[in-house]
């Protein structure tokens, strides 16, 4: 047999996660560009004042990144691109249902418990991990919600934008002004996402993120060995009889 | 890593170092290259307006590709959300294309001209009120994002066109204010919606000049910037006629 020193790269992200993950990049970037720039022309934060216009985001912000006075053309660049971020999100919610991959993201009941020891666990303040599977309960929950939070941007999206042929959809989120919000506030909840997300992947490792770009991860021989000899679908029995 | 569930039905896929290696460079000029092309195409995008517009001809392309989409599952009896007319509020004025100058009211006629470029028609504003006359209370709703809910009362524009059923079968109806700054078109189908009114009263009061006083257009299933103020001309025409905010950057069909 191999000796423990042994590395082999071993697939972790299918070619199809990966790309439809690395998609979002270009394309969520570009709709949050874009929709700052619709944003500007009427910031339902803005409360006029005695030395001009305040906002929740400043006027210099709006003013430094381009993006004041652009209405028209951050309309035709949002109703554009939004098609291709609905395109990639059905597309990956079909893949996830199809491969099966989504029991790796949505977080099973009995892993809820391990909430608590998960969170002490990266803080520092505890030692072991809670046994997890490729996410631990945590990101699961960060995975689902991010998952949540953009097809109620998406859905929030579609109600804006036609709220007279959807007025069903507008009047779910209880009307034109409040969809509008929900809008804005999922996707600053969004960022806060990408900042955590980006956080924890640089503390988890370079080959982590590689792990996403080449689809692959190098890993101890011995550990993969392992791993083929569980019969995991029964272990996830046990789990949930817990 | 001894804890993972592992769903996959086939065999795990492994790669030497070496394989992993080569695949990693591969993977990272493929990102390179992506991140490229995709840079470049948006640089263009949003730097190359076409000609006699102000938005790239891809975008507009997607623009009108929306509208024909939306147009599919158009009807008109799907109507706007009406509001109990206690909730309108005063709204405020936001263009003032068209209507700077004050004019004479008195003196105010409207042109109805054919689709074979005739005129057809004129009225004065006794024409109109003899019309029936009905109020909605909606949500006016503004390009730029802000709405306002507000109470048009006029006349639905379908018993405007009743008195032209010959050229009220034209495609597009094109409209313009008396000097010509502000212009409209619209099709057919949206103009004998329900809900879009001839009008000439906001909430209970006549329209002040700003707001379009004579007559202007309300119409809650498109955005402000279809709904011309203080209208003079309007034509019924099978070709669709030129659009103030179109031509700057902004979707013709501007559908809610």
């Amino acid at each position: 047999m191999m000796n423990d020193d042994t590395q082999v790269a071993v697939e972790v992200h299918p070619r199809a996660i990966r790309w439809m993950h690395w998609f979002n990049f270009p394309i969520i970037s570009i709709m949050i560009w874009s929709g700052l720039r619709i944003y500007w022309s009427f910031d339902f934060t803005r409360v006029p004042g005695e030395f001009g216009d305040n906002n929740l985001i400043p006027n210099v912000v709006y003013e430094q990144l381009d993006l004041d006075r652009k209405l028209a053309k951050g309309l035709s660049f949002h109703l554009s691109v939004g098609w291709l971020l609905v395109i990639n999100g059905l597309a990956y919610l079909a893949y996830l249902a199809y491969s099966r991959e989504w029991k790796h993201i949505v977080p099973r009941l009995s892993d809820l418990k391990n909430i608590p020891a998960t969170i002490l666990h990266d803080m520092g303040l505890r030692k072991e991990a809670p046994a997890h599977g490729q996410y631990n309960v945590m990101q699961q929950l960060a995975y689902t919600t991010v998952l949540i939070m953009a097809a109620v941007i998406v859905a929030t999206g579609f109600a804006i934008f036609k709220p007279t042929q959807l007025s069903w959809l507008t009047n779910l989120f209880g009307g034109y002004e409040r969809a509008r919000a929900i809008h804005f506030l999922m996707t600053a909840g969004l960022l806060a996402f990408f900042g955590i997300h980006i956080v924890q992947v640089m503390r988890s490792g370079f080959s982590n993120f590689w792990a996403m770009v080449t689809g692959y991860k190098l890993t101890d021989a011995a550990d993969i060995e392992l791993s083929t000899d569980q019969d995991t679908d029964a272990k996830d029995e046990e789990l949930a009889n817990v | 890593m001894s804890d993972q569930h592992e769903y996959h039905k086939s065999p795990l896929k492994t790669l030497t170092q070496e394989e992993f290696d080569v695949r990693g460079r591969r993977s990272f000029l493929t990102g390179l290259l992506a991140l490229g092309l995709g840079g470049a195409g948006t640089v263009w995008l949003a730097g190359n307006p076409a000609e006699g517009d102000r938005i790239a001809a891809p975008l507009r392309g997607v623009h009108d590709f929306n509208s024909a989409v939306w147009q599919a599952f158009y009807s008109p009896d799907r109507l706007s959300p009406t509001f109990d007319p206690s909730e309108a509020r005063p709204i405020r004025v936001n263009g003032r294309h068209g209507v700077r100058e004050e004019i004479d009211l008195d003196a105010w006629t409207l042109d109805v001209v054919g689709p074979d470029g005739q005129t057809i028609g004129n009225h004065v504003m006794a024409d109109l009120t003899a019309l029936t006359f009905e109020e909605m209370t909606i949500e006016h709703k503004c390009v730029e994002g802000w709405s306002e809910i507000v109470t048009w009362g006029g006349t639905a524009f379908a018993n405007f066109a009743a008195l032209y059923p010959e050229a009220a079968e034209a495609k597009f109806v094109n409209m313009e204010t008396p000097d010509g700054q502000y212009y409209v078109s619209l099709d057919r189908e949206s103009m004998l919606h329900p809900q879009t009114l001839l009008s000439w009263e906001l909430n209970g009061a006549p329209l002040t000049q700003l707001h379009g006083a004579p007559v202007r257009l309300a119409m809650p299933h498109k955005y402000g910037i279809k709904q011309i103020k203080r209208i003079s001309r309007i034509e019924f025409s099978n070709e669709r006629g030129p659009d103030y905010w179109t031509e700057r950057g902004y979707d013709w069909y501007a559908g809610l």
